[in-house]
């Protein structure tokens, strides 16, 4: 089993004939995702991809059974898209899309606590890579063939890291069973702490690495979770030592206000708790291996 | 992005924020005229620099008459005012808000912040103002009170008294601080803002409620849609290279060490910054040159880690995932060869064609240093600044 995502789900592309959402919707379907069509407003009724194109969510839902979405939506847009995916009883929604206002995710947010928290899509990004399960589907922009199937959770902010740890995971032999990219934006769609919650459930994950970095409030409450409530082994790195206070690091989450957003004190956070630290990025592999040993 | 105070204040003021009179000036001669507009017998000269702790810093002047105002007016423009916020080279003041001023009965913080726990933007005040939020909560951290606002009905009333009796207003000045708190939210919310400072926000010594100093930032995500907010841009307030690194799509950061960074992706990019702390060097620069990195913006990066003098060698680390590690190589031998980079460039690549990337680095005549390990490229541009630093002080020998 993985999380949320096998080559059965039954996937639309929200902001399907565009460029960027072509492109990647190929390279979905391509690596074995279910993707069942797509929604651009106005093209109802064209095929695209060899696949049917739909005006609204709700009417894709309706003729396909779409289960997930992805939105490649630009940002003066996204916030609308991913409410109305929620609305049309989208289960999980990945949003790509870099740029949303902050004011439009903090919106998106109030609108989703409209539903009872059972019934509620889980939204990972904004401004995320997306989520994979190795060899079975992915949905967003990851290089499918740098991850190997196996039994290690992962979540991480960044893209390109989040790569770079599968591959040094995979370099080893060690595979992955779901990794969900949960975006580097002030305001995510969902958290570390979510993540952990289905990891914890999930049999076919035995070992949870978060990637982490400085700003925000959620990987210390990730660290309170995994205290008090999981049984699995969780791994941390936290990017940013080496980043000046106040300053915006490329993403526009990754910025130290106020007190324990920097890396040197999430790293302690995160060790109080009882997770393992990864200290160097060049170490995702080793200290995986090393971790699953010991199980 | 961040704007000046006087223009913070004409856009609270808009709102329903009290402010006191004032004026801009460019020059001493304005800023004497200025002075001369507002009448009285006491005026305030403040340089407009995006930095707080200006008056520590010897940027605010008190003036008793217009002499005085055209002569701290001279002193102020032009100058580079260092605070604790801008870094040795400081801010260059190139404009002077000149306000009456305001007899003070006391003085409480006020601001308004996207919390990111709560997603929400919340009101953070105390009645110990005077001083930042941040040694407010060392000194007096029970005076702090947060209220976060639903962002489906906005702020409430009560809201805003519950906070005007905490800050110790009392009936007289109840109407009027609740008025100026929703003024502040609705600009936060209608502005896109990201911060609103009101530091300090005073009781005057007839009672009235003013906004004495005024910080803003916005959410630059949202300024496509605030046009009237881009227009209040100083460029002169930005450090060049981030602003030209800006202007073409890259998003980048100098720092003080002498390995300058060029990567795709801002965690990947953190992450091999920390990778070279931990191998004893110091990252020049933070630089993510997004996911494409093709050759023109690979060039571009070169241009834009090499105008830091202090850096005495380059480290790319680039993961191709949708692109590919040959077509990545091709253009950083591209970009290198129009270039004539002057400092020793460690290049590691890895993921998609990595085998292919590699022999393409290897098969040219460039003079580079290839990595196939994050650890092992951290350690050979240490290794190289190291190398190229000595061998140029000696040559200055």
């Amino acid at each position: 089993m993985s999380i949320f995502l096998d080559e059965t789900t039954p996937v639309i592309v929200q902001g399907y004939t565009g460029r960027i959402g072509s492109f990647h919707a190929q390279e979905m379907i391509d690596y074995g995702t279910n993707v069942v069509g797509g929604v651009t407003p106005g093209k109802g009724g064209e095929r695209h991809l060899d696949r049917p194109v739909f005006n609204t969510v709700k009417d894709a839902v309706r003729d396909t059974g779409a289960e997930a979405s992805v939105v490649f939506v630009p940002p003066p847009f996204a916030a609308d898209a991913i409410m109305e995916a929620a609305d049309a009883g989208i289960r999980f929604c990945v949003c790509v899309t870099d740029g949303i206002p902050a004011q439009d995710m903090m919106r998106v947010k109030r609108y989703m606590r409209r539903y009872k928290r059972e019934e509620r899509m889980t939204l990972t990004g904004p401004n995320c890579a997306g989520t994979i399960s190795p060899g079975k589907a992915m949905m967003g922009i990851m290089p499918g063939h740098i991850y190997m199937p196996g039994n290690v959770g992962l979540i991480g902010r960044s893209g390109t890291l989040g790569y770079e740890a599968a591959s040094q995971m995979k370099a080893m032999g060690i595979g992955i069973s779901t990794g969900v990219g949960i975006g580097g934006d002030p305001i995510n769609g969902s958290s570390f702490l979510d993540h952990l919650e289905r990891f914890e459930q999930d049999p076919e994950t035995h070992l949870v690495v978060m990637i982490g970095e400085i700003g925000g409030p959620q990987e210390a409450r990730a660290a309170a979770y995994v205290r008090d409530h999981m049984k699995k082994p969780v791994l941390a790195y936290i990017a940013g030592l080496t980043a000046p206070k106040g300053r915006t690091m490329g993403h526009a989450g990754a910025i130290v206000t106020s007190v324990g957003e920097s890396a040197a004190e999430k790293v302690e956070i995160l060790r109080e708790a009882g997770v393992g630290i990864i200290v160097r990025p060049s170490e995702f592999g080793n200290a995986v291996a090393e971790a699953l040993t010991k199980l | 992005m961040d704007i000046h105070e006087y223009q913070a204040k004409a856009l609270l003021s808009e709102f329903g924020m009290p402010i006191a009179r004032g004026g801009i000036a460019y020059s001493p001669e304005q800023a004497a005229y200025r002075a001369k507009e507002l009448g009285g017998d006491k005026w305030v000269v403040k340089a407009q620099i995006h930095s707080g702790a200006r008056g520590k810093a010897g940027g605010i002047k008190i003036c008793a008459t217009e002499n005085e105002v055209l002569e701290a007016a001279n002193e102020l423009l032009g100058r580079r005012l260092v605070t604790n916020q801008t870094g040795p080279q400081g801010k260059l003041v190139g404009r002077l808000y000149i306000e009456e001023a305001t007899a003070i009965e006391r003085e409480i913080y006020l601001a308004f912040v996207l919390d990111r726990d709560s997603e929400r933007i919340m009101c953070v005040a105390s009645a110990a103002g005077g001083m930042d939020i941040e040694e407010i909560a060392e000194s007096q951290p029970d005076s702090i009170v947060r209220v976060p606002i639903e962002p489906a009905v906005g702020m409430q009333d009560f809201q805003a008294r519950e906070i005007a009796f905490a800050l110790g207003m009392d009936a007289t000045q109840l109407a009027e601080s609740v008025k100026a708190l929703k003024a502040c939210y609705r600009a936060f919310r209608d502005l896109d803002a990201t911060m609103v400072e009101i530091n300090p926000l005073v009781v005057t010594s007839d009672g009235r409620i003013i906004a004495l100093d005024a910080k803003m930032g916005f959410d630059d995500n949202a300024l496509f849609r605030r046009p009237q907010i881009s227009e209040l841009r100083d460029k002169s307030q930005e450090d060049p290279r981030e602003m030209n690194a800006a202007d073409r799509g890259l998003s980048y950061v100098g720092l003080d060490g002498n390995i300058g960074c060029i990567i795709n992706g801002a965690g990947l990019a953190m992450a091999t910054m920390d990778m070279i702390k931990h191998v004893g060097g110091e990252p020049a620069n933070f630089l993510d040159i997004g996911g494409g990195a093709s050759p023109e913006r690979v060039a571009k990066a070169f241009n834009l880690v090499l105008s830091d003098e202090g850096v005495d060698a380059i480290l790319v680390n680039i993961f191709a995932g949708i692109n590919r590690c040959d077509w990545v190589a091709e253009g950083v031998i591209q970009a290198m060869q129009k270039l004539d980079v002057p400092v020793p460039v460690v290049v590691r690549l890895s993921g998609t064609n990595v085998e292919l990337g590699r022999q393409i680095l290897a098969d040219s005549d460039i003079d580079l240093i290839t990595a196939d390990t994050l650890a092992q490229a951290a350690e050979k541009a240490v290794a190289a600044a190291g190398f190229h630093r000595s061998a140029n002080a000696e040559s200055r020998e």
